[in-house]
């Protein structure tokens, strides 16, 4: 069934790009089925939006379905590197997926660049370069946003989870580098019925702002439970929140709410200023004119920012060896480290050997709901 | 801690406690008729609040396709037992016929009505056929032929059931949370308290269902045939109560439980295709407190795990579940050591 899947992909794959002598081979390896089905059937529409050469070189696209499942995921990226001889790995989209993928990767030397935001202990990324932003490029753009506002306290309400851990750590040294303090932290479960509890705690210690981190519609719930406790301070979302379901599970009480965000999906807001400005309007008006109004996504723009990726560090690669090569993988991975500062529809990235998150903090970009709307804050 | 955060966490607790009294009454319900501890019985609490929720934005549900295909699946079962047993094909076409219309009326209605926007009141009503539906075909699939199993056999069973249950709620819900409209959207001042409209209709309705099935098992004959089936299902049999149409009967209910707990609680909270799951455990826990036999212990049960939920909540957010879930570990102590042991197999 799996085997016959691959085949079936790569088939179409090839149909797709005419790649009958490709020369330089790109894994995908994506959540096409499953629970994370949403974030990986974008990336791939992406995908099949891309040139069929990059630098000169035949581009062939080798597309697999990792099905949310890191089992399968981990067997998709062996065939890649074995039988595919890939030069580089692209996914998967779904976290718990990318980070065993990484394993494999390093072993045969392949690049990877996830989809996610993987977190792999130091040394272990080697290989890997993660292309969404992490948390803490977009704590720091909501800790400045929160010094423009004079927030002096913070209440940090987040989800049991790893999301909510890792948010808590940058906040709270983000903050202290400020002059801030965390005053209340509180946590709850995306499938929790009720925060009431949680908020009247908070609300007790009186903090300036409250950050909230939850994802997509679980955004909802402790949205309307701060706001229905009369809270006067500042309300913040995290990245993950910045989708319309924030709007439409609290209505009217997302009114006001500040919300940080990667530029992409914002494009036409953004300030002439922005460095990314230009990249996320080419990006969405790519995706758009494909897919249809509307259709722009936080992960489609990790498709696109992976070309851009592709084409800066390729052609550093090839005056080192040709594709299908382990000198070309190996040239890639350092011309990746090297390249400097790339300019993505996401933000700025300056991945170096030791960071291969690497966004810079012009990345973050905080909005305001207005109407029912995100509308970008002007930098003050 | 003052009186003013005391009381708003108890009234929070009481409001979450009405709900999981409910499905803990449901459990009750159906583990004293059919021996079956009935996990998915949260499953039902999504359906309902989801259900209504795509009715929201004018399409039609999948659970209704998803009833469609379970009324066929059963009757085809139906079929070929009847036929089995019987030798003829006509008392077999007829029971299948009588597990399929009514569904199938059920599935035709709410196809017409979805794009039609229809007031709430309505499409809540909807909701609970469709839900309430699901509840004797999943019996019939899944239970009906393993009736005489042991305990374990039909656990097993129910955690089977629960598992297609949250995947085809993910496929026909999508993975994206809903909240459902309020019923009734005033809110009230007590003192410190904040009562919203919503959390006055969970009380009602839950002491509302609650005396109602209060009355049904003490007054109906179908309910005393209920009674007599948990006590003893051989002597029940013999007595001519069809043991089947109990289960199916017991399993109807529950699902109407499901969904009417569902409907209460979509207002106050986002509820995602796999919600079900926890809010159904704790009414598991209520039960276990009532010694999966009282309705009286399982209500009492309900609102303490509610009220714990809460101050737990306060106190120690990140152990909340901890807090909730340990509770059943003394309660299960003191009951093996104050009630008689039998080496029946319950």
């Amino acid at each position: 069934m799996n085997i016959k899947k691959s085949i079936l992909a790569a088939a179409l794959a090839a149909g797709l790009f005419g790649a009958a002598h490709a020369d330089l081979t790109v894994g995908v390896v994506l959540p096409l089925t499953g629970p994370a089905s949403g974030l990986g059937i974008p990336v791939k529409n992406q995908i099949a939006l891309w040139p069929k050469t990059i630098a000169g070189e035949n581009l062939k696209v080798v597309v697999l379905d990792d099905a949310t499942d890191p089992t399968t995921g981990v067997k998709d990226t062996q065939r890649l590197v074995t039988e595919d001889k890939v030069d580089v790995i692209i996914g998967s989209a779904a976290t718990p997926v990318a980070i065993p993928m990484a394993d494999v990767a390093a072993e045969s030397g392949t690049v990877q660049l996830a989809a996610s935001p993987a977190g792999l202990p130091p040394g272990k990324d080697k290989w890997t370069f993660r292309l969404p932003q992490s948390n803490d490029v977009m704590a720091y753009a909501v800790v400045q946003h929160m010094k423009s506002q004079k927030v002096k306290t913070i209440g940090f309400l987040g989800y049991t989870d790893a999301y909510g851990e890792l948010w808590l750590k940058a906040l709270t040294a983000e903050a202290e580098k400020n002059g801030m303090k965390v005053v209340a932290t509180e946590r709850f479960g995306r499938a929790d019925t009720s925060v009431t509890a949680q908020v009247l705690k908070l609300t007790s210690a009186n903090p300036d702002a409250i950050l909230i981190v939850a994802s997509g519609s679980g955004a909802g719930m402790p949205q309307k439970a701060v706001m229905e406790r009369g809270f006067k301070g500042k309300v913040y979302q995290t990245h993950a929140a910045a989708t319309q379901d924030l709007m439409r599970t609290a209505g009217k009480d997302a009114e006001g709410t500040f919300v940080v965000s990667g530029p992409a999906t914002v494009a036409e807001q953004l300030p002439d200023a922005h460095p990314s400005k230009k990249a996320a309007v080419d990006f969405v008006q790519q995706y758009e004119k494909a897919y249809g109004p509307g259709s722009r996504n936080q992960f489609a723009g990790h498709g696109a920012d992976a070309l851009t990726v592709l084409e800066k560090a390729v052609p550093i690669a090839l005056k080192k060896g040709k594709p299908g090569t382990p000198e070309f993988r190996a040239a890639l991975r350092d011309a990746m480290e090297t390249m400097g500062r790339t300019v993505l529809a996401h933000g700025v990235l300056n991945w170096t050997p030791d960071n291969h998150w690497g966004y810079t903090n012009e990345t973050g970009v905080m909005l305001k709901v207005v109407g029912g709307q995100f509308k970008v804050e002007q930098p003050q | 801690m003052d009186f003013s955060i005391a009381s708003i966490l108890t009234l929070d607790g009481l409001t979450n406690g009405a709900i999981y009294a409910l499905l803990g009454m449901g459990i009750v319900l159906v583990f004293t008729v059919t021996r079956v501890i009935f996990i998915p019985q949260g499953e039902f609490v999504a359906y309902g609040a989801l259900t209504l929720a795509i009715f929201q934005t004018g399409k039609v549900p999948g659970t209704v396709w998803l009833l469609l295909i379970l009324a066929a699946v059963a009757a085809l079962m139906e079929l070929v037992s009847t036929w089995r047993h019987r030798g003829r094909a006509a008392p077999a076409l007829v029971a299948a016929a009588r597990l399929f219309v009514l569904p199938a009326i059920v599935c035709a209605v709410s196809a017409w009505a979805a794009p039609r926007n229809l007031p709430l009141a309505v499409q809540a009503f909807l909701t609970l056929c469709i839900v309430t539906a699901f509840g004797p075909l999943v019996y019939r699939v899944a239970y009906q032929s393993l009736a005489g199993a042991s305990s374990l056999v039909l656990l097993i069973v129910s955690v089977g059931v629960h598992f297609a249950m949250t995947g085809l709620g993910l496929l026909f819900f999508g993975a994206e949370g809903f909240r459902n409209p309020s019923f009734w959207d005033d809110r009230f001042s007590v003192g410190p308290l904040n009562l919203n409209g919503q959390a006055v209709i969970i009380f009602l309705a839950s002491a509302a269902l609650i005396v109602m099935l209060w009355l049904y098992f003490e007054r109906t004959l179908y309910g005393k045939a209920l009674r007599a089936t948990a006590v003893n299902r051989l002597g029940a049999r013999l007595m001519g109560i069809s043991t089947q149409s109990a289960g199916q009967l017991t399993f109807a209910m529950a699902a109407l439980i499901g969904a009417l707990s569902g409907l209460l609680i979509g207002p106050t909270t986002t509820i995602f295709y796999d919600s079900g799951f926890l809010i159904g455990l704790k009414g598991f826990v209520a039960g276990v407190i009532g010694g999966l036999a009282s309705y009286p212990g399982a209500l009492l049960g309900a609102l303490a795990v509610g009220v714990i939920e809460s101050f737990g909540s306060f106190w120690a957010s990140s152990f909340k579940e901890v807090i909730v879930f340990t509770i059943i570990l003394p309660v299960l102590l003191w009951r093996s050591l104050t009630s008689a042991h039998s080496d029946e197999d319950h």
